[in-house]
């Protein structure tokens, strides 16, 4: 089984970090797995940690009154897991199932934060995958709000 | 320009909008028509629409998928088995075959899998042609997935499929999100991979870049477009887009050609 800092060189979320902030994160990071079906989170939860996935899928989901969870979003391997622990109020605005058995690499926020504010400039590389991350959730929720499948009469 | 008689056999309402039937001829069949081509439709009375072929059965008995959006499509998709059709065609360039051994990657969204479908089959009859065959289908949701009884097969034959819906039902436990969130990874030798898009044309853009991104050749990624199609002859020009005719030069055509069109507003 490979390392985890071997391990973090895989994803694409870390492609050209210093090796220094490599080493650094995987002091922080655990392996782990999670069966089918199991949640990771829920709706409202507090929000402590992310994950990069390296295997399986996650599947995002929101509690809807009369139609129980429902999934809007998959989290693919290669994908980040996670990112209200970043902003207050920490907490989880959707919930989160393995679609599959995953693989990822867990992560405390709290402890990455703390990496950041020590080494500023490091951190700021860091937040700003975050940001590509985000962004990029957005421009895929915008193409799906055009509703490009139905029919524009 | 005449349109031959073609009678509809068995028909497989594929959703609640959408059916595929198949049409023998009752007049001397039209020319084969190739995976990508398609045909005119003519409902008797209400109009003539423009259908890629999505299947066929033998060599003068072919399928077509459609969806019911409006007057002639609505009546084609009423019409019951034994019903008759004008059928003209077939018309167009259709998908180039990838070269042996190379990589497929096909990417189909919402009725854009239907003139992918031959493509597929081909793909499934003769596997042994091809690396690795992926198939990525993106739809509204769960209930408007085409095909979806024909996947298990598709897979029994050593293509991979992976499909994802914008918004899930109930019980829906598949993807959710985007069809280029499924392709990172595919592309495991960018020179030797072909690609083939059929789909909203915002979706193929997208999906392209995401190919183009991993080093697909934009002329290795081949698009369907969609355009006013009328007489199929290229005589018309009311599917011109740019310096193409697409009933004569499409509807498929090579990314490399199609990505300075259809970046152009109102062309």
């Amino acid at each position: 089984m490979t390392s985890v800092r071997e391990s973090l060189g895989e994803y694409p979320f870390l492609d050209e970090l210093p090796e220094l902030w490599l080493d650094r994160l995987a002091d922080l990071g655990h392996r782990v797995s999670y069966p089918a079906g199991l949640r990771l989170f829920s709706e409202g939860g507090h929000a402590e940690h992310f994950w990069l996935i390296s295997g399986g899928a996650v599947g995002l989901d929101l509690h809807v009154p009369g139609r129980g969870d429902v999934l809007i979003d998959t989290v693919h391997p290669g994908s980040v897991l996670g990112w209200s622990w970043l902003f207050p109020p920490y907490r989880w605005h959707f919930g989160a199932v393995a679609a599959s058995t995953v693989h990822a690499v867990q992560f405390s926020g709290v402890q990455v934060m703390s990496l950041c504010r020590d080494d500023p400039a490091g951190g700021m590389e860091l937040m700003r995958r975050f940001m590509g991350v985000v962004v990029d959730r957005l421009q895929a929720t915008r193409i799906r709000l055009l509703d490009l499948y139905g029919y524009q009469p | 320009m005449i349109p031959s008689r073609y009678q509809i056999g068995r028909r497989v309402e594929e959703t609640a909008d959408t059916v595929t039937f198949a049409l023998t001829p009752l007049d001397r069949p039209l020319p084969e028509a190739q995976p990508g081509q398609f045909h005119m439709l003519y409902a008797f009375g209400v109009g003539e629409v423009p259908i890629s072929v999505s299947g066929r059965l033998s060599r003068t008995v072919h399928q077509h998928t459609l969806r019911a959006v409006g007057a002639v499509t609505k009546a084609l998709f009423d019409a019951t088995a034994g019903t008759i059709l004008g059928v003209r065609g077939p018309f167009g360039r259709g998908w180039a075959p990838p070269a042996q051994g190379s990589d497929v990657v096909i990417v189909a969204g919402g009725i854009g899998l239907a003139p992918l479908r031959p493509v597929i089959q081909h793909a499934v009859a003769n596997r042994g042609l091809y690396g690795r065959v992926t198939v990525v289908i993106g739809a509204r949701s769960p209930a408007d997935l085409l095909y979806v009884r024909e996947y298990p097969r598709w897979e029994a034959g050593g293509i991979e499929v992976r499909s994802t819906v914008d918004a899930a039902g109930p019980g829906w436990q598949g993807n959710v999100g985007v069809v280029t969130t499924l392709l990172p990874g595919l592309v495991d030798e960018p020179a030797a991979t072909a690609a083939m898009l059929c789909g909203p044309e915002v979706m193929m853009r997208f999906a392209a870049r995401a190919l183009m991104d991993q080093g697909v050749p934009p002329g290795a990624v081949q698009v369907s477009l969609e355009r006013n199609m009328r007489c199929g002859i290229g005589e018309c020009g009311h599917c011109q887009l740019g310096p193409l005719l697409l009933c004569r030069d499409g509807p498929v055509t090579g990314y490399d050609v199609a990505q300075p069109l259809v970046s152009v507003k109102e062309l």
